[in-house]
């Protein structure tokens, strides 16, 4: 109840930021400029807009993602606003349980919108819906949890600017983990070897989270994979707020 | 209803971790029922504590009770209230739907949210204001719903952080009657303030906090001996020579056009001058005894190493 309520404050927060519909808006953009590219190929139209779609889906909301989560902690703290929420009968970490729910709120939101605006273009375009874009669209939004955990982790402590580098550290990173695995691999080196693997297992696979190729070409992608990458990314996000719930719950509030 | 025991805070600064420490050794007591003026300069300690006390920040040492339940159990702010030093709030949101999502998190049932806040606003002098976007509330407002959020909860217990601190007069007096009327309704309110003059008015008690350290407690009356300093005597139609007459008995005259101002120290003299005053055929206007200030006494007591 209390947690619902500080979602739902977040929330509208959330959707009250400029910087939301700066990327909405580019994200459908984006989407809809996908149909006017697509025109320049034979054959492959569908592809294109689909590929692009889902990339722009993808990196609008990963970028909504970190700007709103840097910002989900740090800006309380900094405003002070958090004095009088946690003079309430609030425990810390139920505060930042909600903040977390509530920018998960906004980010299904617009996810929602992208996602209208792809199925849209590539209806009008005249070609037939696949599943396969829904599971897409599905991973892709466990990827949000992900990055939105890892924004807040750092919003507890750091400050946004930090915050923002490190979660498009892990981002990138997140994305590169197996090539990083398969050079260390090949390295002779035995300390390159040990950090290519520790980097491996101890950040995020990304890529447990990018199924558009799979899409793109229309082949099928077995159930027990987006099983796999869901739990991947729930287990990996209960593990990082948990960390977050640690250090907040000790903070002194300056 | 709150307790403190030796509360003591170092805070770590700047990179080196330099130890500064911010409280030390609080004992303090707060009775139910008293408004109770927690005094100091600016960085003496009183938000420190106060943030102790709220669970905003954690002790160095020594422990602290509010309603008998120590620091950290969060059930017990269903029964506070407390507004922080400049306050902010979320200013996206309008001033009623603030109230309501705070009424939320103390768990308020639906029913009672609408009425209870149309209340609390026009006891803090919102009415009207509950439309209007927290963002183009002025100070003095933000400061009065600030108040509204800490009264939501009808709270036994109240903690005020700087109430007046860049009000203007009337603001402040706004703030004072908010303080004395809870205090009809038998809520103890601790409040910390610099501001000497509304202290004098409204509290029972008072703590005087100077470098982090408790210099005293006690009621006015008792901390500032309760003897009188002076007699200040306003006269008029008193010829120079009567004035002469009194001379040795008074310490300083001034003259202002018709009227004379006369300070006497003792009891006994300001007798005598009113005699001299009255025999001489001149008009007595007033005798008023004058009390050392809580300014003096707060002065002193700040300045003492």
């Amino acid at each position: 109840m209390k947690i619902v309520a500080i979602a739902l404050n977040t929330f509208k927060e959330c959707i009250r930021d400029r910087i939301l519909y700066n990327l909405l808006i580019f994200a459908v953009l984006i989407i809809g400029l996908s149909a006017v590219l697509s025109t320049l190929t034979f054959g492959e139209q569908v592809r294109i807009i689909i590929n692009i779609g889902l990339a722009a889906i993808n990196i609008f909301g990963v970028m909504m993602a970190i700007f709103l989560g840097i910002g989900l902690v740090y800006k309380e703290i900094d405003r002070r606003t958090i004095y009088t929420i946690l003079s309430k009968p609030i425990k810390r970490y139920e505060f930042l349980i909600g903040k977390f729910f509530g920018l998960l709120i906004t980010l299904v939101l617009n996810l929602a919108v992208m996602t209208a605006g792809l199925v849209g273009v590539v209806y009008l375009t005249g070609w037939v819906i696949n599943v396969l874009l829904f599971k897409a669209v599905f991973l892709i939004f466990m990827e949000f949890v992900l990055i939105t955990s890892i924004a807040m982790l750092f919003s507890c402590f750091s400050t946004p600017t930090l915050s923002a580098i490190f979660t498009l550290s892990f981002y990138v990173i997140g994305h590169l983990t197996e090539d990083i695995k398969f050079f260390g691999s090949k390295a002779d080196s035995l300390f390159a070897k040990k950090l290519s693997s520790l980097i491996y297992y101890a950040l995020p696979n990304l890529e447990n989270f990018n199924i558009k190729g799979f899409v793109v070409y229309g082949s099928g992608v077995d159930n027990s994979f987006i099983l796999f990458s869901t739990l991947y990314g729930i287990l990996y996000s209960a593990m990082l707020i948990v960390i977050s719930i640690l250090i907040f719950q000790k903070r002194d509030f300056k | 209803m709150i307790k403190t025991k030796s509360l003591t805070k170092v805070f770590k600064v700047g990179f080196r971790g330099r130890k500064v420490t911010a409280l030390e050794g609080l004992d303090l007591e707060v009775k139910k029922g008293e408004i109770f003026g927690f005094l100091g300069p600016n960085g003496a300690g009183k938000t420190t504590t106060i943030k102790i006390l709220m669970g905003l920040i954690y002790p160095t040492r020594g422990d602290a009770w509010i309603m008998g339940s120590p620091l950290g159990d969060v059930s017990v702010k269903r029964r506070l209230g407390f507004l922080p030093e400049n306050p902010y709030f979320y200013d996206y949101l309008k001033g009623e739907e603030f109230l309501h999502f705070y009424a939320q998190l103390i768990k308020m049932p639906k029913r009672d949210r609408k009425a209870k806040i149309k209340d609390i606003l026009s006891l803090v002098g919102l009415k009207g204001a509950g439309d209007l976007q927290l963002r183009r509330y002025s100070k003095g407002m933000t400061q009065r719903i600030g108040i509204a959020q800490a009264l939501l909860s009808d709270p036994e217990l109240v903690i005020f952080d700087e109430p007046m601190s860049g009000l203007d007069p009337v603001g402040r007096k706004e703030v004072r009657d908010v303080i004395l009327k809870l205090r009809d309704e038998g809520k103890t309110v601790f409040f910390s303030t610099h501001i000497l003059p509304d202290v004098e008015m409204v509290c029972d008690r008072v703590g005087i906090l100077v470098k982090g350290r408790l210099r005293s407690v006690g009621n006015i009356e008792e901390l500032l001996g309760g003897h009188i300093k002076s007699i200040e005597i306003t006269a008029r139609g008193i010829s120079e020579s009567v004035l002469k007459e009194m001379e040795p008995l008074v310490e300083r005259v001034i003259k202002r056009d018709e009227s004379l101002l006369l300070s006497v120290e003792k009891e006994e003299d300001a007798e005598k001058v009113v005699d001299i005053i009255q025999s001489s055929g001149g008009r007595l206007y007033s005798l008023i005894p004058q009390r050392p200030s809580l300014e003096e006494y707060f002065m002193k007591e700040a300045g003492k190493r």
